[in-house]
């Protein structure tokens, strides 16, 4: 919200510098965004009178000019400019001033031009950084030549209206009040403690009776709770004058007419967006408020057609929409420069509806941002007021003395009633935790426009009808500690709070330790969006059927490439490979724990269930084993007894793919990924996944630590070599030798060995067999005794592989 | 005795010259050993004249010790020699690279929620997490910002279906934890939300950090004290937290919180834009409405609520000048926040 200081200065008698009025507002909830000087850039620039025109001795286009510049003397200055004459103020920048350039600022020198010495330039409206509607005559092609009421010697700025400061406020969604000059102006008033003519200081007008009768007929109650509406006729259409313009202007609004800029001036000051019709296209005097029909057609003001829905309202006459309500006029109905007779309109309109409208269509205004925000019923009365006294003030026309309401609408206002609310200062104070002086409390509502009774220990305010956000006790300690000031706040440490125990809860304190068991293993953690795009189960070859591809949609999504919501990890953790390898990332690990979102129905009827899942990558160093290393490293962290198994999926290498199984459940899969899926993602180097079900899999995860006695007899360890057909597994060799021999504690393959000495498709398997003797035996283990294992094992190989010692 | 002397000089020789310890013992034995040549003298006992016996014994007896104690001295150099020679023989390069396992790193956005955590828990809270998927209810209407309210405004939400959403803030986790449980309530709420908003500050999806206490008596007093408590852990020991008004739908009053700038003492520095405070959370008194729609008595209880942005934290702490760092997850990055 812009409020020009001048304009601020109207309502209230602001006695301190723009810079602590900014610090004000922020300490009492109004951030000021920006604090524009509108001057800014233009320094030493007076009015001057030109005595003389002269013309340069030895250049043509030049003219040598003697400037009376009052207590800076006599000036000469050179200039090109044709509308320049001798009597004609005009802007001077003398040596050692500042104009405004391209965007920029220019310093301006003393100098000689064509020999003939230049004490400075005059300025074009350009230059001082105006249009018409700060100064006329701002934009003519030329110097900008100044009334006659300019002292010669003037500083330029207070002149065109430029000495001005324009406060950018942020204003909270709770305070639609104060998108309004008047509203931001009992709020300075407030802080600052000055006495003002309040929210809505009188704006008396003169109005004549008339016989032309308008009927209101607002079909939707709910939506356009009130409707106020006025006859002003003998209306003249002409510009509006220079102060009204200039304001408009200070606010970033273009001046159209006389009695547009009334409407728009009134938004500005007041926060009641208006319309005004011309009569003589509001057929039968008579507007009804509707929703549209489905198809129906509106063309706006500024020429856009749009078809509606009966989500959308519409401003009609006896005949055809004439105004898209509160968004935007109809150009079927819009002012003229011949119009003669004028139908205003102020009214409110639900804030839904006008926000589902200006999505819907795209169109926005700024009657559309202000309706959104929250227009109180109790304004479109005042901003009439208002603007018909801007008619009378102007002279633009005549106003009626009837107001045109709906029959719902109580023309007295007897249907605003304000709210009371009844508390104690003692409550106040225990939210505050501070005592705030009661005299302080009720000198601070009564600023803000409440009127307060105090009965002693208790009090009651009666709220002001522009205060919605007023709903009970808490909100009125707000409005005291923020005009009081948060600096009285004194930091206390939870001075009457019970003693609680705080911390994780055990499956968060589980989550951490597996993300630091990845990290361990050499894993940096990612982080991804939880939405990606349904192409992404293309890339991944999911079978049309796939569940996976039952992921859910996002109705309002960025873009396509976002908008569905994860139903595995791998895709997001594929970008970031081939994020990290376009980048010259040659290697690396990652992985990610976070939620998939699986729906048991779609459209959606109840919350998904949201399952957290772990994936894994690992491209550059290191292959298939290394990341099975990474998932057996989580199995061992958590005591997990899991196992791998071939598998096929259609997005893994068909022979470097394995399940994960946790007893007979798949909670897993790890493998390379395809290589046509590489090659279609320009991943040179082999990149291995794997994605675990973290949910499935934590239910089994050890919680506790269970100590097992020491042996009391030392491990043996013997090393067997046997060549086995090519296609016996490791898995199966482990098996067979664990159920031949009790006594076996562990097998570990530590070598394979292929040569064509062994025979065609034959390899040699090393394993590391370590014996340990029964819990309960006596002694330890014999070297005959392992003999004798070793005999069973090297022939139970034999007998179910086929293996051969070597 | 010339004999002698002459047996002791090539003796002496013998051990000098010896190369090794092997050498050095073959040396030895040509003196010492069984056919060594004091032996030799020894046997020549039987030839020589009794009388002279006894004194031609002593001699060679202490030939014997004389040459024994000055093989046993080369011995000992010898063995320290080839000591020395071992280990300069087995010299390693120290600058050469050490073997290590190669170290992986948690999230920037982990390690400071996890910060956060350790700050808060310390106080008191315990962790709730409630669903990233939420219905209109938990995310908005209960939290006091009903269908037609304009603070929908302030935040874009993605919508699933007309009632579910993806939460636009961690504050729906207030009113799920306060339907499980009552009062004395000290909570920490972290996790990600999602806001359609993408451009160079803001990112769809981030994560927040909640905070909730309802208790009897509590203040504003007693918010900006633990706030104060946070900000110096988190930031500097000097660290000073600033209130000032704002406002949120579920909290009443409600007040933006700045800290000061760590970068400059609250001097002003670019950071802080020249003004000497961050603007690091919002926070507030727990609006009556909120705590009616829990089932929690708002005269009898009073509480206050903040919520954080986590990334924003951790680039004010790490210096991040890009939030789309984030979610890159360039190793690069990454890799910077190991240990």
């Amino acid at each position: 919200m812009k409020i020009p200081f001048s304009w601020l200065k109207e309502y209230v008698d602001v006695n301190i510098s723009a810079e602590e009025l900014q610090q004000k507002l922020f300490s009492c909830g109004f951030e000021v965004e920006e604090l524009i000087y509108v001057g800014e850039g233009v320094e030493k620039v007076v009015v001057g009178k030109i005595l003389s025109c002269e013309k340069h001795p030895d250049a043509d286009r030049l003219t040598v000019c003697q400037v009376d510049c009052g207590s800076y003397g006599t000036k000469q200055i050179v200039t090109a400019a044709t509308n320049v004459f001798a009597g004609a103020a005009v802007p001077v920048a003398l040596d050692g001033s500042s104009v405004r350039h391209e965007g920029g600022f220019q310093k301006i020198k003393t100098g000689k031009l064509r020999g003939v010495t230049s004490e400075g330039m005059f300025c074009s409206g350009e230059e001082l950084g105006i249009n018409d509607d700060f100064y006329e005559g701002a934009e003519v092609n030329g110097i900008l030549i100044l009334g006659s009421e300019a002292e010669a010697g003037e500083d330029i700025k207070p002149v065109v209206g430029i000495d001005d400061y324009i406060f950018d406020v942020a204003v909270t969604a709770n305070r639609p009040d104060c998108q309004s000059i008047l509203g931001i102006a009992c709020e300075v008033a407030a802080v600052l403690g000055i006495p003002h003519g309040g929210f809505m200081p009188a704006s008396p007008y003169r109005a004549e009776p008339s016989d032309v009768k308008f009927t209101v007929e607002v079909k939707e109650p709910a939506l356009c709770p009130r409707y106020v509406g006025s006859y002003v006729k003998g209306v003249g259409i002409g510009k509006s004058p220079q102060w009204l313009r200039r304001r408009l202007a200070l606010c970033g609004m273009r001046s159209v007419n006389n009695i547009v800029d009334i409407t728009n001036y009134v938004l500005l000051e007041v926060g009641q967006p208006m319309h005004a019709f011309d009569r003589r296209f509001l057929h039968g005097d008579a507007v009804v408020v509707r929703r549209a029909e489905a198809g129906e057609k509106i063309t706006t003001l500024d020429e856009k057609e749009f078809t509606l829905t009966p989500d959308n309202l519409l401003i009609c006459d006896a005949d055809r929409p004439v105004a898209l309500a509160g968004v935007m006029g109809g150009l079927n109905s819009e002012i003229r420069e011949d119009t003669t007779e004028v139908f205003f309109e102020a009214a409110t309109f639900a804030r839904d509806s006008v926000r589902k409208t200006s999505r819907a269509l795209g169109q926005r205004s700024d009657s559309s941002a202000r309706f959104e925000k929250g227009v109180y019923p109790i304004l479109p009365h005042y901003g009439m007021q208002r603007a018909l006294c801007l008619v009378r003030k102007l002279g633009c026309g005549t106003p009626t003395s009837d107001l045109f309401l709906p029959e719902f609408c109580d023309k007295q206002l007897r249907d605003l009633a304000r709210q009371e609310i009844a508390t104690t200062y003692e409550k106040i104070n225990s939210l505050l935790g501070i005592s705030v002086p009661k005299e302080e409390v009720n000198a601070i509502l009564g600023r803000l426009g409440f009127e307060v009774t105090d009965m002693g220990a208790s009090f009651s305010v009666k709220v002001p009808l522009w205060r919605g956000d007023i709903e009970g006790w808490p909100d009125l300690a707000e409005e005291v500690i923020r005009m009081y000031g948060y600096d009285h706040i004194e930091p206390t440490f939870l001075k009457n709070a019970t003693v609680t125990m705080g911390g994780l809860t055990p499956a968060q304190e589980t989550q951490l330790k597996f993300k630091r068991v990845l990290a361990d293993e050499g894993f940096m953690e990612a982080c991804n969006y939880s939405f990606y795009s349904p192409k992404d189960f293309d890339l991944l070859r999911l079978p049309a059927d796939a569940c996976e591809r039952r992921a859910v949609k996002i109705l309002n999504p960025i873009s396509e490439d976002l908008s569905v919501m994860r139903t595995l990890l791998l895709p997001s953790m594929l970008q970031n490979v081939v994020r990290n390898v376009r980048r010259g990332n040659e290697s690396g690990r990652l992985f990610e724990l976070a939620n998939v979102y699986l729906a048991e129905e779609l459209p959606l009827k109840e919350l998904p269930a949201e399952r957290e899942k772990a994936v894994l990558a690992l491209w550059g160093e290191g292959d298939f084993f290394d990341l099975k290393g990474a998932v057996e490293a989580v199995a061992e962290a958590f005591d997990l007894k899991i196992s791998f198994a071939r598998t096929e999926k259609p997005f893994l290498h068909p022979g470097v793919s394995a399940k994960v199984l946790l007893g007979e459940k798949e909670v897993g899969f790890l493998g390379e990924l395809h290589p046509e899926i590489a090659t279609e993602l320009a991943l040179e180097r082999k990149v291995y996944v794997a994605e675990l079900d973290y949910d499935g899999m934590k239910k089994k995860f050890r919680r506790d630590i269970a100590y097992h006695n020491l042996p009391k007899f030392p491990d043996v360890e013997r090393d067997l070599a046997v060549v086995v057909d090519e296609k016996v597994t490791c898995a199966e060799m482990t098996e067979c030798i664990l159920r031949a021999c009790k006594a076996v504690k562990r097998a570990e393959l530590f070598d394979v060995y292929r040569d064509k000495r062994l025979g065609e498709g034959k390899k040699s398997m090393a394993f590391r067999l370590t014996f340990a003797p029964d819990e309960n035996a006596e002694k330890g283990l014999t070297p005959e005794a392992v003999d004798g294992f070793f005999r069973k094992i090297v022939g139970n190989l034999g007998h179910h592989l086929g293996a051969e010692l070597r | 005795m010339d004999e002698n002397d002459k047996i002791v000089e090539e003796a002496e020789e013998a051990a000098s010259v010896a190369e090794d310890s092997k050498a050095l013992y073959e040396a030895r034995m040509k003196f010492l050993g069984k056919a060594g040549k004091v032996t030799a003298l020894m046997k020549r006992m039987k030839e020589i004249a009794a009388e002279m016996r006894p004194a031609f014994g002593k001699q060679v007896n202490a030939l014997r010790e004389k040459l024994e104690a000055m093989f046993a001295e080369h011995e000992e150099k010898m063995k320290r020699r080839e000591l020395e020679r071992k280990l300069a023989a087995e010299q390693v390069d120290v600058t050469m690279p050490g073997r290590r396992k190669r170290e992986g790193a948690l999230h920037p956005v982990t390690r400071v929620k996890n910060e956060l955590i350790d700050i808060f828990s310390g106080m008191g809270f315990e962790v709730f997490e409630g669903p990233e998927i939420e219905n209109d209810y938990y995310n908005f209407t209960a939290l006091n910002t009903p269908a037609d309210h304009p603070a929908r405004d302030m935040q874009d939400t993605f919508y699933l279906t007309d009632e579910f959403l993806l939460r636009t803030q961690t504050s729906a986790g207030q009113i799920r934890l306060m339907e499980q449980k009552k009062p004395p309530i000290k909570m920490l709420s972290p996790g990600r939300v999602f806001r359609s908003d993408d451009d160079a500050t803001h990112s769809p999806m981030f994560h927040q950090m909640e905070g909730l206490v309802v208790d009897r008596g509590i203040t504003l007093c007693d918010l900006q004290g633990m706030l104060d408590k946070f900000a110096k852990e988190m930031f500097s020991e000097t660290s000073k937290t600033r209130l000032r008004p704002s406002y949120f739908p579920f909290t009443e009053p409600s007040v933006e919180v700045d800290v000061s700038c760590h970068n400059c003492g609250g001097k002003g520095c670019p950071l802080c834009k020249g003004t000497g405070w961050i603007e690091v959370l919002g926070a507030g008194m727990v609006n009556r409405r909120v705590l009616e729609n829990c089932g929690v008595d708002p005269d009898e209880y009073t509480g206050f609520a903040f919520g954080m942005g986590i990334e924003r934290i951790a680039m004010l702490k790490y210096g991040i000048n890009n939030i789309k760092l984030l979610t890159e997850n360039d190793v690069r990055f990454l890799e910077q926040f190991k240990g």
